[in-house]
């Protein structure tokens, strides 16, 4: 039995050694390297690109503008495709644009013999543009003076989508009720994977190669293949080791660009690999949202109607676009369950600021900012212990949505907050925090989540598994389904030797995808793949095991359900005799002079389910109220993510969406200058992300339930752990001071400038 | 411009015609293969190219391959044994599950080696602060400081 153990990473040794292959280290021969001429400006046209100076630097070979790109637009977001063109990704960018819709924009890149050559070369290149006025926040793009920066959106708006359950003006008019209204804000951040993004391209026989630092390889094939309009078996993607991904690698940003460079060059291999500043400003960020939330509710705190109105902040092209926000408002109405009705209104809207993206729990981390603050605030007002508040209110075990059909099968939310309360001696320290005067005061406060498992039901959901045969009885794994870090291929070997019965080291996973013989899947977002994935794993290896054992019973005659595999031998059920090993029936199938086959199983599963996953944060914080330093005395996640299936890497796993929780809340935000649109802190200096001196000690918890429609009874965990952080330490800071901060990050500035207005300071 | 340079790198005396803007880092890569020195921002901000020159720890992205003359260079290749077995802190971030992408990895254990080899018993927030120059993304840190606080 391997499920449930804490096996060490199958990529541990080749990681600690710098053998652990990444884009950067499959080549070794001779390459071209491409660099990208961005805009100066973030909006306005480019009237005139004047390359004959850069040209003729010598060591230049090509320089590609946006006046000669293909003229196709397509779509970057990594989404499964659809068939419905209703439901097909927004496609509305060349690989290099004359329409310039941020400071940053790909208007040409140049490829040269060497990185120093390309950028003089770019430094050459000469641009004229008509410029507009840039507009950076939701109210300006939407304002009349705003330019439209997409033909097909009006006043700048992408999507625009609205529900109503019951009827909330009618609920609203019930006697007795409380009323809370607030305003939520949460900024743009970067996903800050230590890897750039970096791509080689080249030609092999008419097609099209790309390695690339990728989540989504099979997607990134697609999508290559639209913008340069050429079959998508014409390309070929590879994706090796990536340097961490976190949703920036879900989209296909960089390398149509490069696969459409080397076509310039003969097919010979060029080198695209962005710097920090250029992934910082031209890939994509989270998405900055403004919520407005209403909420009536009675005076023993039961909701009885809420309302939600979003805005997010897409920047310049549509990427992922209102799936974000659509999700927020949808996770929204899962998380609690009001009485009589529920309103939401949100809208997603173009400005001239970095591209928002996917990024860990897609949109999620935004809506529980608001949510939870929402509630915080609920709770004070009627005088009611936060959490009962939200016990009272929250998902319980059956509840269905009644907009997706998803079911709640399992649900450890209560008893989750049940561990964190006792941790944290919840009640004592609540009582203990009152009424503290001085300067320096302390304050504990918590937030909850519900996450889904995967996209179903609104997209696909499929993946492919393939299982082959060694002579020794050992066998390859191959899925499409990639690794990025979150230990995929660790669990992945765990759950074909747990299903086959193989030990761990009998099962080699492949860990690099390539479309040309890796099986499909859509690939690493949605906390998916050990559930998606991991169904057609089960489904795989249920049909390998199958052939194994018929393959040993023409070997040893007994019927094959009185046969197993146990840790790699072949037993019978009852007693657990060993018969034989796997071995030697592989060596028998390999060789027979009768009967010769090569084992092997190969199989497509299609998920049509959804599990929520749940969980919560506890904090408790020290406010040093004279200069608005927040110090994070302890923190700690406790989730409910299912079966567990290796709990070591499941609680770093947890590690690492705290810290992201703990930026997002606290430290970070991507600064836009509101006159010209330009990227203010766009590098490692300027732009905070946790150092180990900020970090606190990260303490994970864990409740088990079975989640019947997972294949090991898991469900999603890769996103959630960065899910609740934020608002459990705003909460904490209230609790602390009675402040209530409504707009993320909480830095300094915004404590002292609140403490300042409220008397404290 | 092109300069050769002599140092020793991982205990191997080596000769490298290196242009003269070019940093150690580059030359590490390019001219030597070694693929544990990993580039996270090229500006000495993340640390993930984190090299040992003559014992002390240095981002080897902003280090110029011509001052490595005479140098001694350490890096996460040198660390193993003849057989391939990994030194202590290297199986510690395995046990300790301090790894996930792997990228800012080897750098981090080079600046751990330099903690270890000093024979200093650092206590947890000192290795903090020693280690802070280095970025995770994935960890949270958390796992590292034990591997490295267990490898001491």
């Amino acid at each position: 039995m391997s499920i449930g153990k804490s096996v060490k990473r199958v990529d541990g040794y080749e990681k600690v050694t710098g053998r652990a292959r990444y884009t950067d280290d499959f080549f070794e021969g001779k390459f071209l390297i491409a660099k990208v001429l961005h805009s100066t400006v973030a909006n306005g046209w480019v009237k005139s690109i004047d390359t004959s100076v850069a040209e003729k630097l010598p060591g230049v070979v090509k320089i590609a503008t946006c006046m000669d790109v293909p003229d196709i637009e397509f779509p970057t977001a990594g989404h499964p495709w659809s068939t419905d063109p209703n439901h097909q990704d927004v496609a509305d960018r060349k690989m290099l644009n004359r329409r310039v819709r941020l400071y940053g924009d790909d208007i040409a890149a140049v490829i040269a013999e060497d990185e120093v050559i390309a950028k003089r070369a770019l430094a050459l290149i000469k641009v004229e543009y008509e410029e507009y006025k840039p507009f950076v926040t939701v109210e300006e793009a939407m304002s009349d003076d705003a330019t439209q920066l997409h033909e097909a959106f009006p006043k700048n708006i992408l999507k625009h989508t609205a529900y109503e359950l019951g009827n909330f003006e009618e609920a609203c008019k019930e006697e007795g009720l409380k009323f809370f209204e607030g305003k939520y804000e949460t900024q743009t951040v970067q996903h800050c994977h230590i890897e750039n993004p970096i791509s080689y391209a080249y030609m092999e026989k008419g097609r099209i190669v790309v390695v690339s630092s990728t989540q989504i390889p099979h997607i990134c094939r697609r999508v290559i293949g639209q913008a340069l309009g050429l079959p998508w078996g014409k390309i070929r993607v590879i994706k090796p080791y990536i340097g961490g991904g976190f949703g920036n690698k879900q989209e296909v940003l960089y390398e149509p660009l490069n696969a459409y460079l080397t076509t310039l060059v003969g097919g010979r291999c060029v080198k695209l690999e962005l710097s920090r500043e250029e992934t910082f400003v031209s890939t994509r960020v989270r998405h900055a949202m403004t919520f407005y939330l209403k909420t009536a509710v009675r005076a023993d705190g039961r909701l009885v109607a809420r309302k939600i109105e979003g805005y997010s902040n897409q920047g310049g092209y549509a990427s992922h676009g209102h799936a974000l926000i659509a999700n927020s408002t949808n996770g929204f109405r899962h998380l609690y369950q009001e009485e009589k009705a529920l309103k939401s209104d949100v809208y997603t809207v173009f400005t001239n600021i970095s591209s928002g993206g996917a990024m860990r729990a897609y949109g999620i981390p935004q809506m529980i900012f608001a949510c939870e603050s929402h509630m915080e605030d609920i709770a004070n007002g009627l005088k009611i212990d936060p959490i009962e508040l939200r016990k009272k209110n929250m998902m319980k075990l059956g509840y269905i949505d009644p907009l997706s059909g998803i079911e709640c099968h399992s649900n450890g939310l209560a008893e989750c907050i049940e561990k964190g309360k006792v941790a944290f001696a919840w009640d004592e320290k609540r009582a203990a925090f009152v009424n503290q005067t001085g300067p320096i005061r302390k304050g504990i406060g918590m937030a909850i989540f519900s996450y889904k498992t995967g996209v179903y039901p609104v997209s696909l959901e499929t993946a492919a598994c393939r299982i082959v045969l060694n002579q020794d009885g050992s066998v390859q794994l191959q899925l499409g389904a990639t690794e990025i870090g979150q230990g995929a291929d660790t669990v992945f070997t765990q759950m074909a030797a747990e299903i086959i019965g193989l030990q761990v080291e009998d099962v080699h996973i492949i860990s690099t995808q390539d479309t040309d013989i890796t099986p499909f899947d859509t690939g690493a977002y949605a906390s998916r793949q050990s559930y998606v994935s991991g169904m057609a794993l089960r489904k795989t290896a249920e049909e390998f095991k199958g052939k194994i054992l018929a393959y040993a019973h023409e070997m040893y005659k007994h019927p094959i359900y009185m046969m197993d595999i146990v840790a790699g031998n072949i037993v019978k059920k009852e007693t657990g005799k060993i018969i034989a090993t796997v071995g030697n029936v592989a060596e028998e199938a390999f060789y027979s002079l009768t009967h010769s086959v090569h084992i092997t199983a190969e199989a497509t599963n299609q998920c049509k389910s959804n599990a929520f996953s749940f969980g919560a944060c506890f904090a408790e914080v020290e406010v040093d109220i004279p200069v608005g330093k927040v110090k994070v005395l302890r923190i700690m996640n406790i989730h409910d993510s299912g079966i567990i299936l290796n709990p070591q890497l499941a609680e770093a796993q947890v590690h690492g969406g705290m810290s992201m929780a703990l930026g997002f809340g606290l430290s970070e935000q991507l600064l836009f200058d509101s006159k010209t649109g330009k990227p203010l802190n766009d590098n490692f200096l300027d732009y905070k992300i946790p150092t180990m001196l900020d970090t606190p000690e990260l303490e994970a918890g864990f409740v088990e339930t079975f989640e019947v429609t997972g294949p090991f009874g898991n469900k999603s965990l890769g996103e959630p752990p960065t899910i609740p952080a934020a608002p459990a330490l705003r909460n904490a800071i209230f609790n602390a001071t009675g402040i209530a901060i409504n707009k993320s990050p909480i830095m300094p500035e915004q404590l002292v400038s609140k403490f300042k207005e409220n008397g404290l300071i | 411009m092109t300069k050769q340079i002599k140092c020793t790198v991982n205990g191997n005396l080596v000769e490298v015609f290196v242009d003269v803007r070019e940093s150690l880092a580059d030359m590490l890569r390019n001219k030597l293969y070694l693929t544990s020195i990993k580039k996270g921002c090229e500006v000495g901000e993340c640390g993930a190219c984190t090299v040992l020159i003559d014992g002390t720890s240095f981002d080897s992205c902003i280090f110029l391959a011509i001052w490595a003359e005479g140098k001694e260079i350490r890096t996460v290749e040198g660390l193993l044994g003849p057989n391939g077995e990994l030194s202590t802190v290297q199986q510690a971030f395995i046990d300790e599950a301090a790894i996930q992408c792997g990228f800012c990895t080897p750098g981090i254990i080079m600046s751990a080696t330099e903690i270890i080899e000093s024979g200093t018993k650092p206590t947890r927030n000192e290795l903090r602060r020693l280690l802070s120059g280095h970025l995770c993304r994935c960890t949270g840190y958390q796992n590292i400081i034990n591997a490295v606080e267990k490898s001491l």
